[in-house]
């Protein structure tokens, strides 16, 4: 197997990742795309530790997981206030520290 | 060897294609699902390499409880569930632009640094992993286990109903 298929794999879930956080207007939507782009990173992480050999690439890909489970609970407590003070969760409405 | 191509073929075909769905698609709900085929298809990535905890973490920690959180976010935040609402800009020509520039950008780079490297996949054990854990990384590892006991206890705050006076 190389090195790249692994790679490329990564860079182009990212892309789609990021094209889900600009296109998208449903907070928990955004939030799924910011799942993606995490899962693009870990699949390179550990394509580069299993390239070297060496198990850093797995702990580092654990870290990520452990920190992207803690973002999802805040964002989705988030949404959820959001979703209870305005009774809608599109992040175009969401404007009040706009200048 | 061929094996190894032709699973690696089908699992990324089948992630990409999943993951364009979890993008376009209008239903939240399917969004979420396409989601679930996409995180599988990582950790069938993590064990073809030889990441079998982190392959086996993927499962648990992503299948079994994220999108579990998501299916609880978007039934809470779901006013009318026959209601079509908006979940895409009217205009989505510069998010298209900009992904497919990063997009060539990081194919260019790749194809440009990694062409011809072979990926040996050795497995790594459960053993080596947890030895590595908690002897170099005990500091971060304790560090991450705080972070989660915070952002616990911060969702907790922040997704409280406020009692009333």
């Amino acid at each position: 197997m190389l090195l790249n298929e692994m790679l490329l794999l990564g860079a182009v879930l990212f892309c789609i990742g990021v094209y889900g956080v600009l296109a998208r207007r449903n907070g928990v939507l955004v939030l799924m795309a910011i799942e993606l782009i995490l899962n693009a990173v870990n699949i390179n992480l550990i394509a580069f530790g299993a390239f070297h050999d060496n198990v850093m690439g797995q702990i580092f890909a654990l870290f990520v997981i452990t920190v992207a489970a803690a973002e999802v609970g805040i964002g989705l407590a988030i949404v959820l206030l959001l979703y209870r003070n305005r009774r809608s969760i599109d992040l175009d409405q969401v404007d009040l520290m706009k200048g | 060897m061929i094996a190894e191509h032709v699973a690696f073929g089908i699992i990324a075909a089948v992630m990409v294609a999943s993951a364009l769905r979890v993008v376009t698609t209008r239903d939240i709900v399917h969004a979420a699902l396409y989601l679930v085929i996409v995180l599988a298809g990582v950790a069938a990535l993590f064990l073809l390499v030889g990441a079998e905890f982190t392959g086996i973490t993927q499962v648990l920690i992503y299948i079994g409880a994220v999108i579990v959180l998501f299916l609880f976010g978007i039934m809470l935040t779901r006013s009318d569930f026959d209601q079509d609402e908006e979940t895409d800009h009217k205009r989505k020509f510069p998010a298209i632009l900009t992904a497919l520039l990063l997009l060539a950008v990081m194919i260019g780079a790749l194809v440009d640094r990694f062409d011809d490297l072979k990926l040996d996949a050795n497995p790594q054990t459960t053993a080596q992993v947890s030895d590595e854990l908690f002897s170099q990384y005990i500091v971060p590892f304790e560090a991450v286990s705080v972070l989660l006991l915070a952002a616990l206890i911060g969702a907790i705050v922040i997704a409280r109903r406020e009692e009333g006076g």
